[in-house]
C-alpha cells in the first residue's frame, strides 16, 4: 500500500552488496551524480551519448546491483517517459517524414523525442546508482561535509543534517504508528475510503491529530534523551565514523575529471564537425 | 454471539524477503458470555488473532463465522462487525484526537450511523461505567492523566455497545492500583452485561483471576485451549514457552513437594490462602 511504498522510496533502495562504488566516500559519489547530471544536459550529438552511455554502463557494471532491480525503479517514470516522448514525436515542427491525417512527425521531432526518452533514463538510472550504493545516513553524512563551508555564511549545516537523518530513522516509527492508529479508529468505525474528497479529507482527522500529538511526544523525549547525553548542538561534536578520503576516492575523482574533459571535448568536436 | 475460526491461515509479505507465517491454521470457538484470556510469548501472534476477530486485517486462507455467518463472504458489513465486536488496542489513549472527551467517546457511535439522542445517551453511559466524572465530559482529552486517558478511551468502544470486548494488554503501564481498577471495570462488565470478553495479556496472575478459559499462542499456532486450571497444571509445557504459571502455582507446588498436603491446582492467592489454613487445620 502507500505506507509501504514511502518506505521503499526512502529505505528500501539500498542494495547491500560490496562493490567498489559501496565503499566510495559519499562525497565522491555525490559530486559525480551531479557532474553526471549536469553532463546529460551538456551535449547534443552521438559522439557525446556515447561517451555518457560508456560511462553510466560501467559504473553499473561497477556497482554489482542487480540489472533487474535497477530496472524496478524505471516502472516508476514509465508514464513521463511516455509523455515526453509523444509530446516531442508529434509536436516538433520540421522536416517531415511520416503523415496520417493531422498526426505529422518530423525528422526533428524523432531526434529530440529520442535523445529526451535516452535522457530522463539515464537521469533515472545514473541518481537511481548512487542510492542503490549509500545509505541514506551515508548521504546525510556527505551532505554535511560538503556543506561544511556554508557555515560561514550562517547556514545551519549541521541542524539540517542532524535533521535529515533523524526524520530518516523516524520514518519506519511513524509509518507503524499510523498504521496503528489506522486500525484503531477502524475498530471503532472509522472508514478512510468511500466518499468524495472533502469527506476522506475530513475523514483523515481521527488519523491525524493523534499522528501529530505522537510525533511531538516523540521529538520531546528524544530532545530530553539527547540532552541528557550532552548533546548541545555541532560545536565541537565529532564523529564515530568520521568520512575520510582514501585512495580509491581520489582515482574516483580522477575518473570524474576523465569523464568532464571526454564530455567537454565531444561537445568541441561536435561545434567543429556540425 | 458465536465466533468460530476455521483452518485460518495468516501470511504477510508474501513473496519478499519479509515474508512470515503468522497464524497457521488456527481452529477455535468463543461462545457467549465466556471470559477468555490470550497469552503467548511476544511474537506469537495474538494480535494479529484477535484483529482477525473483527476483520481488520484478512486471513490468507480459511473461514470466520460470527453469529453463523460468513464475514468474509461479498457481501458481509464488516463495519457492522466492528461495531459488535469491540477491540481496544494496547495504549489505547493514542487513538483520542477529538476536542473534547465526549466527542471523542461518541465519534464510535456516529460512525455507526445512530441518531443523534441515542448516540449522547451511550457515550454518556459509556462514560459513566468506565469511571469517568461529569466534570470531564468538556475537557480536552489531551489534558486528562495517563490512566483517565485509557479510561476514555475504553469508553469509546463500550459506546458501540459491542457483544464481544478484546482487549489487548489494557493494564500496561498503569500503576497497581490503575490496574486493579481496570480490571475489575472490566469483570463488572462482564457480569453486568454478559459481554463476552477476551482478555491479551502477560499477566498469568490476572488470567488466573478472571479467566475460565485459556487460548495459548506459540509461534502463530493454537496450542492450548482449555479452562483456566488446567492449562496451568500445565506449567512444564508453558515454561518452554516463554510463559510460566501464576506464582502461587509454583508455590503450592514447591509446599507439596516439602510434605504439605495441598493441592497443586491452585492459581490465585485467595484460594493459597484457604487451602494452605484448611491443610494445617487438618493437621492439628
Amino acid at each position: 500500500m502507500v505506507l509501504i511504498m514511502i518506505r521503499d522510496i526512502t529505505i528500501g533502495q539500498y542494495y547491500p552488496t560490496n562493490s567498489i562504488l559501496h565503499r566510495l566516500d559519499p562525497r565522491v559519489k555525490l559530486v559525480g551524480t551531479l557532474l553526471f547530471i549536469i553532463s546529460l544536459f551538456l551535449f547534443h550529438s552521438f559522439l557525446g551519448y556515447i561517451a555518457v552511455t560508456i560511462f553510466l554502463f560501467s559504473i553499473i557494471k561497477l556497482s554489482k546491483v542487480p540489472f533487474r532491480y535497477i530496472v524496478r525503479g524505471m516502472k516508476a517514470i514509465i508514464i513521463l517517459l511516455l509523455f515526453t516522448v509523444f509530446f516531442n514525436l508529434f509536436l516538433t515542427p520540421g522536416d517531415l517524414i511520416f503523415q496520417w491525417g493531422i498526426i505529422k512527425i518530423s525528422k526533428e521531432g524523432l531526434i529530440s523525442a529520442g535523445f529526451m526518452a535516452i535522457r530522463l533514463t539515464y537521469l533515472i538510472l545514473g541518481s537511481s546508482l548512487m542510492t542503490f550504493t549509500t545509505t541514506p545516513n551515508q548521504l546525510t553524512d556527505g551532505l554535511e561535509k560538503l556543506l561544511r563551508p556554508l557555515r560561514h555564511i550562517k547556514v545551519p549545516v549541521h541542524e539540517i543534517a542532524m535533521m535529515m537523518s533523524i526524520a530518516l530513522r523516524f520514518i519506519p516509527i511513524l509509518l507503524e504508528e499510523t498504521d496503528k492508529i489506522m486500525k484503531a479508529q477502524m475498530a471503532r468505525g472509522a472508514d478512510f475510503e468511500s466518499g468524495g474528497i472533502v469527506k476522506r479529507a475530513k475523514s483523515l482527522i481521527p488519523l491525524l491529530v493523534p499522528l501529530f500529538v505522537s510525533a511531538f511526544r516523540r521529538a520531546n523525549d528524544l530532545a530530553m534523551a539527547m540532552e541528557a547525553r550532552c548533546y548541545r548542538g555541532g560545536d565541537g561534536r565529532t564523529k564515530m565514523k568520521p568520512l575520510k578520503y582514501s585512495g580509491k576516492d581520489f582515482i574516483g575523482y580522477l575518473i570524474l575529471l576523465v569523464y568532464l574533459a571526454a564530455i567537454i571535448s565531444s561537445r568541441i568536436l561536435e561545434n567543429a564537425i556540425f | 454471539m458465536q465466533i468460530i475460526f476455521d483452518h485460518i491461515n495468516y501470511v504477510y509479505g508474501s513473496g519478499t524477503a519479509y515474508e512470515r507465517h503468522a497464524l497457521k491454521d488456527i481452529n477455535l470457538q468463543i461462545q457467549k458470555g465466556e471470559f477468555i484470556g490470550l497469552i503467548g510469548h511476544t511474537g506469537s501472534g495474538k494480535s494479529t488473532l484477535v484483529q482477525h476477530m473483527n476483520g481488520l486485517v484478512k486471513a490468507t486462507s480459511g473461514h470466520i463465522y460470527f453469529n453463523g455467518e460468513d464475514i468474509y463472504a461479498p457481501d458481509y458489513k464488516l463495519r457492522d462487525l466492528r461495531s459488535k465486536v469491540g477491540l481496544v488496542f494496547q495504549y489505547p489513549e493514542h487513538q483520542l484526537f477529538e476536542t473534547t472527551v465526549f466527542k471523542d467517546v461518541i465519534f464510535g457511535p456516529n460512525n455507526l450511523g445512530i441518531d443523534k439522542l441515542e448516540a449522547e445517551l451511550r457515550a454518556y453511559e459509556a462514560l459513566k461505567m468506565v469511571g469517568i466524572s461529569d466534570e470531564l465530559l468538556d475537557a480536552s482529552p489531551f489534558e486528562l492523566s495517563g490512566g483517565q486517558k485509557r479510561r476514555v478511551a475504553i469508553a469509546g468502544v463500550l459506546a458501540m455497545k459491542p457483544e464481544v470486548l478484546i482487549l489487548d494488554e489494557p493494564t500496561a503501564g498503569l500503576d497497581p492500583r490503575g490496574r486493579d481498577e481496570i480490571l475489575e471495570q472490566i469483570k463488572k462488565l462482564h457480569e453486568d452485561s454478559k459481554i463476552t470478553i477476551i482478555l491479551v495479556t502477560h499477566s498469568m496472575e490476572d488470567i488466573a483471576i478472571y479467566a475460565d478459559r485459556i487460548f495459548v499462542m506459540n509461534h502463530g499456532e493454537l496450542v492450548i485451549n482449555q479452562p483456566t486450571k488446567e492449562v496451568f497444571a500445565r506449567y512444564k509445557e508453558l515454561e518452554q514457552m516463554q510463559l510460566a504459571a501464576p506464582q502461587v502455582t509454583y508455590v503450592m507446588n514447591a509446599l507439596k513437594e516439602n510434605g504439605i498436603p495441598v493441592p497443586t491446582d491452585v492459581t490465585t492467592v485467595m484460594e493459597a490462602r484457604d487451602e494452605i489454613l484448611k491443610a494445617f487445620q487438618n493437621n492439628k
